[in-house]
């Protein structure tokens, strides 16, 4: 399998407080690593820097063999190679599902309309969602918006889909059609990093996993379910048994 | 009850002139409302500069405008630039420069203000899809921006419209100053008439500005 994203070094801080300190990480095509660790250790922001968003003070990131620079022009191709999913849905609110959807394909990849729309269709009709194509954001629940946003990132036929903690504003029970979704993308080969708090998710879904915590990777395996009841490392252990709760 | 006077209106062509005042007004409101939007957009967007020095400049500027009131504005521009730079502006223009460096300001501090209330994530959403920088303003923050700003840039409208009645005192004659004509010319015959004359001048304005604001509902409500 080739290598579709790579870390080299990275480092990253805002204003002197370093966030991620030489970060190595690749992940191959069609893998799907799942990042987990305690608040504040680092997962969001490196999400970040993979397509761009924030600046990074050292290091390199290369996606399918172009290095990410935030301020070039190339930024513009490479980020319509990486899909991003946010916590808090971001759906444009003024433009109904479907042209939330249809937007960056016929603005960015120059597509035909009639083309992506049938696609968007198909696509909505996947999540169980093709009635409401032209409903509003503001008329849809969290997880059908959680899952027009997923559409949407799909649409670009992205190499690689990033998942930011994406269930964490939903209700229990919305959270469960959302996580749906994504295991029907993993099984279609789909490479995907995850960054969540649900374990039994991050268990289900995971070809690797990456335990992060103050900015350093503390522990890597492919070894998911192994991890999960045997971390090696004292720090994993830690953070996950504030998971469990003792009688 | 007694007369009302709105009976002088009738008279000759008093009801013409009147309504020749009010398209003053509105002549006057409307060539500064659209300055005004237009200016006050790029003053707006410039208002969001990180710029230091621009940004204190625009500081001071809508400062200004809101602590000088309207009139002083006016008796500046139309009576104290003609002896000091030796302009002769006319009243309506000295009039149209206030209420457009008065509608410029108010407007950029709307534009400033509907701006920075779009959350930063909904940029970074629509760069994350590959939209260049122009392509993010244009399709989602811009549309978003309008959007929030018809209300608020329908009661700066109201007001300005409203206020065009300041004129009168630096000699354009507009409705409330053909009102006073013909309620002076009026007196002998007609003693109640400034009831009437009034009455009728207040339900012109409402005329005016009424739909103005019954538009901005209908489209606040559309793009709830």
């Amino acid at each position: 399998m080739s290598e579709l994203l790579k870390v080299e070094h990275l480092h990253k801080e805002f204003d002197k407080n370093v966030v991620i300190k030489d970060m190595d990480l690749t992940v191959k095509k069609g893998e799907v690593v799942v990042i987990i660790g305690p608040s504040g250790c680092g997962k969001s922001t490196f999400l970040r820097c993979l397509n761009g968003l924030e600046e990074i003070q050292g290091g390199s990131i290369t996606v399918d063999g172009s290095l990410v620079e935030p301020k070039k022009k190339d930024i513009i191709k490479i980020r319509q190679k990486v899909g991003m999913v946010f916590q808090s849905y971001e759906l444009f609110p003024h433009k109904t599902v479907l042209d939330n959807i249809i937007l960056a394909p016929m603005k960015v990849q120059k597509r035909n309309k009639a083309e992506v729309t049938k696609e968007a269709l198909e696509l909505l009709e996947k999540v169980g969602l093709s009635e409401k194509k032209n409903f509003y954001p503001r008329q849809l629940s969290g997880g059908q918006k959680q899952r027009v946003a997923i559409v949407r990132a799909l649409c670009m036929h992205p190499e690689v889909l990033l998942f930011d903690e994406v269930t964490a504003a939903l209700d229990p029970e919305m959270v469960h059609e959302v996580l749906e979704t994504m295991i029907e993308l993993a099984k279609s080969g789909s490479t995907m990093l995850i960054v969540t708090h649900e374990m039994a998710f991050a268990r289900a879904i995971a070809d690797r996993i990456v335990f992060l915590d103050q900015g350093e990777i503390v522990e890597e395996t492919d070894k998911v379910k192994e991890f999960f009841d045997h971390p090696q490392t004292e720090r994993a252990q830690k953070f996950l048994k504030t998971f469990t709760f003792d009688e | 009850m007694q007369s009302l006077g709105i009976d002088v209106l009738f008279k000759g062509t008093n009801m013409l002139r009147l309504l020749q005042g009010l398209w003053v007004s509105v002549a006057i409101s409307l060539i500064s409302v659209a300055f005004s939007i237009v200016l006050g957009f790029i003053v707006g967007v410039l208002m969001t500069s990180e710029n230091k020095i621009i940004k204190a400049i625009l500081r001071v500027y809508l400062e200004i405008v809101r602590i000088m009131p309207q009139m002083v504005l006016l008796f500046i521009v139309y009576f104290g630039t003609t002896r000091v730079f030796g302009w002769n502006l006319s009243a309506e223009v000295s009039a149209i420069i206030v209420f457009i460096f008065w509608g410029t300001a108010e407007m950029g501090d709307l534009v400033r203000g509907s701006l920075k209330s779009i959350p930063v994530i909904q940029y970074e959403s629509a760069k994350a899809l590959g939209l260049n920088n122009f392509q993010v303003y244009f399709h989602i923050i811009v549309p978003q921006t309008i959007r929030r700003l018809i209300p608020l840039s329908i009661n700066l409208i109201t007001r300005m419209v409203k206020t065009t009645s300041l004129v009168m005192m630096i000699g354009i004659v507009e409705v409330l100053k053909v009102a006073q004509q013909i309620i002076e010319a009026n007196r002998k015959a007609s003693p109640n008439a400034a009831f009437g004359v009034f009455l009728v001048v207040f339900i012109l304005y409402f005329l005016i500005c009424w739909p103005v604001s019954r538009l901005a509902k209908i489209l606040e409500k559309r793009w709830a």
